[in-house]
């Protein structure tokens, strides 16, 4: 199996954990892993990715354009800006909440989610939206974003991991006070699959 | 041995583990951080690790403990090895004698740094051995190897890698801990012959230096880290069979993964850019007519080759950084080196099939710069300032750190940065010249201690007029908040007496010194105001602790009845908690900190403190 995955969002969102939980997964498979992420000034605030890598034959830890299979956007907007990296019929999960950054506030630049969720439909065809809002408050925790489009990401079929997968990865990876709750986000994401 | 999925940085940390280091310092500066940090988290007992208050002072440290036989490692950033130069270009006349890793890491782009100065040109400069490692595990064997070589040439050596090696993952391939050496140091033996630099010495060193590193491009000739890869097929088109490609670092990863589709070339990996491998190059060079060097910086590989063709008179074109065949700063990326290896085989070739699959975006993006976290204490001792200079004529100099980020709208209160502690030396040449100009030097707490003492003691000796404003945060925030001389921790855990920056600064003679909490609006203006009029050198030290660090007590809330959507929050502070929704102020309370400067602002106090969620979003 050869997978090549993009997190992308807004710093403090969660993606370095989920991309951990990935590589931990497809390493419990004895595959083969590479990822690289944005450290540094850019975590405050700024665009963030993570770039994960399956399979053998793999060199470098960063994929170029047109070669990801499955994108996962936390924000509408970053999504859109990783979309040059998706393949040929990939697949993109995003979040639909937007989140504004402080120079659209100061600029007035009237920039909001729905613009960018448009354009990814008319864009992507293996398109899933996520009502993270909703999603987070039917769960009952803003945390567990990351885990919800991970667990959309296995429903999809595009990420080459299943659910029990996650489920192995994150039981030996997070301390297990917060095995539940995630357990419950992957659960949600399954349940909805269909609305997903 | 067994797999761990590492950091390119912690494949390092445990390379030098698995070597049995003894001692590792370093100071903190991205991309390099995580090589000290992974050292002391998984460090053996016996193993000494500290972050020095600067890069001098470590690679001084480092020196010390192989003139004992131990194996040390020193680590930083390129821009540290600037501020350790000194002792590096004498050491490099003395030697060592436990393995020395001088592990400097380089960022291209510049991600994070001020330069892109390729360190690979101070080991020539330096003339020491330099590893230049393409990925994670290559960098874990190299650091291995890299000890080896230092101790057979009683040598300092560079270990050089670049951000995307550093910052990379990958599943890499590790010793289990029986199979680690252990190396025990045999003791300082005193001879001054050897350890007290002297002219004479030097120049018996330095001749010793030059034929040691002939001797050294010959060992590095059969390195196996040095390689040609010949092409497998033999092209029919006979044009293309004679180029080659020359690469190192990160880019040879990316060459690899450009000829799955651009089709084969032989390609010379060079992993030890000096002593550059003569030999081995010279074998690669015999074999083609034309060559195309990708590497990121400066062309070091490019100009080694040239200077190969004209030693040898080959008649083979080198192309790269200099013939302006590829681009001449920035770094790579898998695409662009796709297109330079489809250029070089098809010159003004036409990219669209490759681009074919890609789809560029159309749609405007947000913009998002790095900005000051929302309860920053930062943006609050800026604001203050910024209120009591208001209408004076002011230059506030900056320095490297978190604070840096003042420089953004709306606050836009970092006139000038250079380099750490600069902001010091900058502010005091600005008020020579202009005495009716108001000078600051902000400085983080952190930068203080690595270099900005002697710039204050500078200002007082030489009777400078400025206002020292000293930005405690007790951490070393932007690099993932280290301990410092101020915060009472070593990297060994150790509770030490913490260094009192209000006492140093009386030691040094200042007399009008202030401490004020940031957060605290009014006795802050109040505080600058009145220190701004008084003469010669004065300090303030606005002392709040980083918000990253500590738990937020409370939230701020808009009342939207007294909200007049005057937006004057927004528009003065520029803090990622306040945002507008459908043209209201709100305040998201998941990012604020209940730090309360907006409330402190609002002309109708609309902006109250509420509780844990009473946020309004």
């Amino acid at each position: 199996m050869n997978k090549n995955i993009i997190l992308c969002g807004v710093g403090g969102q969660g993606t370095v954990l989920a991309s951990k939980l990935i590589a931990a997964a497809a390493m419990d498979k004895s595959l083969p892993v590479m990822s690289a992420e944005t450290i540094g000034m850019a975590q405050r605030g700024g665009s963030v990715f993570s770039h994960v890598r399956i399979g053998e034959g793999v060199y470098s830890p960063i994929i170029a354009k047109g070669e990801a299979d499955i994108i996962l956007g936390f924000e509408p907007g970053e999504a859109v800006r990783m979309l040059p990296f998706l393949k040929k019929g990939g697949t993109v999960i995003v979040s639909s909440r937007a989140i504004i950054p402080v120079t659209a506030t100061l600029s007035d630049f009237s920039y909001n989610g729905s613009e960018m969720v448009s354009y990814l439909r008319k864009h992507v065809n293996n398109l899933f939206v996520i009502d993270a809002p909703k999603a987070c408050e039917d769960i009952g925790s803003s945390k567990v974003l990351n885990i919800l489009l991970l667990g959309a990401a296995i429903q999809s079929g595009s990420l080459g991991l299943s659910e029990a997968d996650i489920r192995d990865a994150i039981k030996k990876r997070l301390p297990e006070r917060f095995h539940e709750l995630n357990f419950k986000a992957l659960e949600y994401a399954r349940s909805h699959s269909e609305s997903i | 041995m067994h797999k761990e999925f590492l950091m390119g940085n912690e494949a390092i940390a445990l390379g030098a583990i698995a070597a049995g280091v003894n001692l590792v310092s370093g100071y903190p500066g991205t991309p390099s951080t995580e090589v000290l940090e992974t050292v002391a988290k998984r460090r053996p007992e016996h193993t000494y690790v500290e972050w020095s208050v600067n890069e001098k002072a470590a690679m001084e440290v480092a020196a010390g403990a192989s003139y004992t036989g131990a194996r040390s490692m020193v680590t930083m950033k390129q821009v540290g090895l600037n501020v350790a130069s000194d002792p590096l270009m004498s050491l490099e006349y003395i030697g060592v004698k436990g393995g020395m890793v001088i592990l400097v890491a380089d960022d291209p782009g510049p991600v994070s740094s001020q330069t892109e100065q390729d360190t690979r040109h101070f080991a020539y400069f330096s003339k020491l051995p330099c590893f230049d490692p393409s990925s994670a595990q290559e960098a874990y064997e190299m650091v291995q190897e890299a000890f080896a070589y230092s101790e057979k040439y009683e040598t300092p050596v560079f270990l050089r890698p670049t951000t995307r090696v550093c910052h990379g993952y990958a599943s890499v391939t590790v010793k289990d801990i029986d199979e680690y050496t252990t190396h025990k140091a045999d003791g300082f033996v005193k001879d001054s012959g050897r350890w007290v630099i002297f002219p004479r010495l030097s120049y018996q060193n330095h001749i010793k230096i030059e034929d040691r590193n002939v001797k050294i491009a010959e060992d590095f000739s059969s390195y196996k880290k040095n390689k040609i890869f010949h092409s497998s097929q033999t092209k029919a088109n006979a044009k293309t069979s004679r180029k080659g490609i020359a690469t190192g670092g990160i880019s040879f990863t990316y060459v690899l993964e450009a000829l799955k589709t651009t089709g084969e070339l032989p390609v010379l990996k060079i992993s030890t850019p000096h002593p550059f491998p003569e030999k081995l190059a010279l074998e690669f060079l015999n074999g083609v007519d034309e060559v195309l060097c990708l590497e990121e910086l400066d062309p070091v590989i490019e100009r080694e080759l040239i200077f190969l063709c004209g030693k040898y008179h080959l008649s083979v074109n080198i192309y790269g950084k200099l013939s302006r065949h590829v681009k001449t700063a920035g770094e790579n990326s898998r695409d662009s080196i796709i297109q330079d290896i489809q250029s070089f085989l098809v010159p003004a070739a036409d990219s669209a099939a490759l681009q074919e699959s890609v789809q560029e975006t159309t749609v405007k993006l947000p913009v998002r710069p790095p900005v000051l976290c929302a309860g920053c204490p930062h943006r609050a001792s800026f604001y203050a300032v910024k209120t009591a200079m208001k209408g004076k004529k002011t230059v506030f100099c900056g320095d490297i750190g978190c604070y840096t980020l003042g420089n953004a709208m709306p606050l836009d209160m970092v006139d000038t940065c250079l380099c750490m502690g600069a902001g010091l030396g900058i502010a005091q040449g600005i008020g020579h010249i202009e005495p009716d100009t108001h000078c600051f030097a902000f400085v983080g707490d952190s930068t203080f201690f690595a270099s900005a003492i002697t710039g204050v003691i500078n200002a007082v000796y030489n009777q400078a007029n400025m206002t020292l404003v000293i930005l405690d945060n007790s951490t070393t925030a932007m690099t993932g908040h280290q301990p410092h001389p101020g915060t009472g921790q070593t990297m060994m855990g150790d509770i030490v007496t913490k260094i009192n920056i209000e006492a140093l600064l009386k030691g040094i003679g200042l007399e009008a010194i202030e401490t004020v909490d940031p957060l605290n609006y009014e006795a802050s203006v109040d505080c600058v105001k009145r220190m701004s009029q008084k003469p010669g050198v004065k300090a303030i030290i606005f002392k709040s602790p980083c918000i990253a660090v500590t738990k937020p007590s409370k939230y701020m809330n808009v009342l939207s009845e007294k909200c007049i959507s005057c937006k004057k929050c927004i528009r003065e502070l520029g803090c990622p908690a306040l945002t507008l929704k459908d043209g209201n102020v709100c305040i998201d309370s998941s990012l604020c900190t209940g730090c309360s400067l907006c409330n402190k602002l609002c002309p109708t106090g609309a902006i109250i403190s509420g509780k844990e969620g009473d946020g309004n979003e």
